[in-house]
């Protein structure tokens, strides 16, 4: 087998809570560009797995590589600014600042205590928070405070977060938990868009939209991955229908 | 100039608020009260300035502090230290060094002398300078401050354990103040201060001259805080108090973030403590311990945690209610502040400035539209944000 060069490799990765293997010895790798899907039923470590990855939780066992860097043991901000950024399930925004100034705290300019202060808003952020704004649709909402913003707005509002650092791999948890069906579809346009150049792996119960942003889809099933492949074959995989896509 | 309007001032509403603060302090009460009741506002703007330092801690930054006044302590006895070698200079001077010798060791403090201590501690020697004293009094807090937020917030230790701790801290220092009586003047602490710079402190009009400076120290302060707050720094601590692991994931060092706020704060609050040795002429341990810190907190809280000026109002009204109460019904006065603490806390949490933010400008037009039909009306209400 021709070994191709993966963006993100995890080689037997294992946490353990109090002896409970949430997730288990999971091997998993991700190409350049590509976009994985990773379903399963609740519980199955899917979140647990984003958060080995972004350095939210320690593994127990295993090894985490991003462009042939090792990420696992590095602080989470160490892996951030190695390109690897996160989606977390519930929308995570700045609720008592506006949209314009959710993006520009994402932005990597002055992410030191001191750079911070003496941070100025030079026309290079100001453009590259609009053209943020413009892709995840909130170009005319940015001076509202975040908190003011619909579900599916904050949504979106997140993922241009991530979108500010120009990152390398995106890890999405739910993106569309909580949309509507418009904004479903325009979100996985959204992905599909900001995708190019770029890998993610996003987690999602909902099928039609799996099918129309995943190129390949992992199945888990209590901390390990039961299956993997393309959309239609793993729709025949008789293990899945049994433990997930049946119900 | 427009941006220093904006970040300094805070467009309209702020400078607004900040004329109001200034000319109450620099104009109205000088006027209408007395020296000694001058004095006392003095005292208790020195402790505003801590007000003030845990809006950008606390309601900024969301770190609670219970224990600022050891931050405000420290710079007090920087103070202190540095007035008292003054003093014992003097005296050496005055009754001639002959006689002197027999009684007491030349130029130390004289309660080192009664503490058999015959020469001064190395650590003293830095207060004989009056630049390093002042440079002294923002370092050494800073330093605390910065290790003991890498220690706590590396650690990520944070909310009720963090205000414990640092009301452990406060405790501790108080101890060791308390019981290194030959190093620190124990429980009296360091009294009989004279003179500054051969400038003598004790006089109405010297009194005066330090109200007015205190004054320009808060004012200072606010701005000072102000410009703070208005840079991305002042965004990413609402963040971090709001949503640290989003912080944290948009490739930040949150630990940082809050240890700096934290030593700004801290330093901060030493300003306000030397000016309260300037005040009133002593220092002492009674002062930094763990009371005097919460009611700092209280301050804020009462005054609006989001708002610089608010804690400086606050700091004023509780401190009288404080001062009035607990003279005329001693037993009810804790009862009292507790019961504002937690209404305060429980139904305006935005405190003081809050409440006028929302009450205020309806009343202002209120009483503008009462102005407009009959000419002579009340004065108008005082606006803040
Ligand atoms: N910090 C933790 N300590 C103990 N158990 C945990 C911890 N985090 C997760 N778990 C457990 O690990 C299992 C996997 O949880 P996880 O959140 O990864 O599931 P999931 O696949 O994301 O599910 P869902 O689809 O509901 O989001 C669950 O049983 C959960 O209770
Ligand atoms: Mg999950």
């Amino acid at each position: 087998m021709i070994y191709p060069h993966f963006a993100l490799e995890l080689e037997e990765l294992t946490v353990s809570f109090d002896g409970f293997k949430a997730v288990n010895g999971v091997t998993l790798y991700v190409a350049k560009d590509e976009l994985r899907v990773i379903i399963g039923p609740n519980g199955a470590g899917k979140t647990t797995l984003l958060d080995l990855i972004c350095g939210r939780t320690k593994p127990t066992d295993g090894k985490i590589t991003f462009m042939d860097k090792v990420l696992t043991r590095l602080p989470e901000q160490e892996i951030v600014r190695a390109g690897v950024v996160r989606k977390f399930q519930t929308p995570s925004i700045y609720p008592k600042i506006s949209v314009f100034e959710n993006l520009e705290l994402s932005h990597p300019k002055g992410r030191t205590a001191i750079g911070a202060i003496f941070f100025r808003r030079t026309p290079d952020v100001v453009e590259r928070i609009h053209m943020v704004a413009e892709q995840i649709f909130l170009k005319d909402l940015l001076n509202k405070e975040a908190e003011q913003l619909s579900h599916g707005q904050k949504q979106w509002l997140e993922i241009g977060m991530l979108l500010m650092a120009d990152p390398q791999l995106l890890l999405l948890d739910e993106p569309v938990a909580g949309m509507s069906v418009r904004e479903r579809e325009q979100t996985a346009e959204l992905l599909r868009s900001i995708c190019k150049g770029r890998s993610a792996v996003v987690i999602e119960h909902d099928m039609k939209f799996v099918r129309r942003i995943a190129d390949k889809v992992t199945v888990m099933h209590q901390g390990k991955v039961l299956a993997e492949g393309h959309m239609d074959d793993i729709e025949k995989d008789p293990r899945v229908v049994e433990v997930y896509l049946g119900h | 100039m427009n941006s220093f309007y904006r970040s300094f001032l805070g467009g309209r509403s702020g400078t607004v608020g900040l004329v109001v603060l200034s000319l109450l302090l620099l104009v109205v009460l000088p006027l209408s009260i007395d020296a000694f009741r001058l004095n006392m506002m003095g005292k208790y703007l020195s402790l505003a300035f801590v007000a003030i330092a845990l809006v950008m801690c606390w309601g900024y930054g969301g770190i609670m502090s219970l224990g600022q006044g050891l931050f405000w302590g420290l710079g007090g006895y920087c103070m202190a230290a540095f007035l008292k070698l003054e003093a014992a200079a003097n005296i050496a001077k005055e009754a001639g060094t002959d006689q002197i010798q027999a009684l007491t060791t030349v130029g130390i403090p004289d309660f080192m002398d009664w503490n058999q201590i015959t020469e001064l501690p190395w650590f003293w020697y830095p207060f004989k300078s009056f630049p390093l004293t002042l440079a002294l009094m923002i370092v050494i807090p800073t330093v605390i401050a910065y290790i003991v937020g890498v220690a706590m917030f590396k650690r990520r230790v944070g909310g009720v354990y963090f205000a414990i701790i640092t009301q452990a801290l406060c405790w501790a220092m108080e101890i060791l103040f308390v019981t290194r009586q030959g190093w620190t003047g124990g429980i009296n602490g360091i009294t009989d201060l004279r003179t500054l710079l051969g400038w003598d402190i004790r006089t109405p009009d010297a009194q005066m001259t330090i109200y007015f400076l205190t004054c320009i120290g808060i004012i200072g302060c606010i701005l000072f805080g102000r410009w703070l707050l208005n840079t991305k720094f002042g965004r990413l601590l609402l963040a971090v108090r709001d949503m640290e692991d989003r912080v944290r994931f948009s490739g930040y060092d949150v630990a940082n973030i809050k240890t700096m706020v934290f030593c700004i704060a801290a330093a901060m609050s030493s300003i306000g403590g030397a000016f309260f040795v300037l005040n009133v002429g002593f220092m002492s341990p009674k002062l930094v311990t763990i009371e005097p810190s919460i009611y700092m907190v209280i301050f804020c809280a009462v005054g609006g945690r989001m708002s610089l000026i608010g804690a400086v109002y606050g700091t004023l009204i509780v401190s009288f209610g404080r001062t009035f109460f607990s003279e005329e019904f001693p037993a009810l006065w804790y009862f009292l502040m507790g019961s504002v603490f937690i209404l305060v806390t429980m139904v305006f949490p935005e405190g003081l400035a809050g409440a006028v933010n929302r009450f205020g400008p309806p009343l202002w037009n209120k009483i503008a539209r009462l102005w407009r039909k009959k000419p002579p009306a009340a004065p108008a209400e005082e606006v803040k944000p």
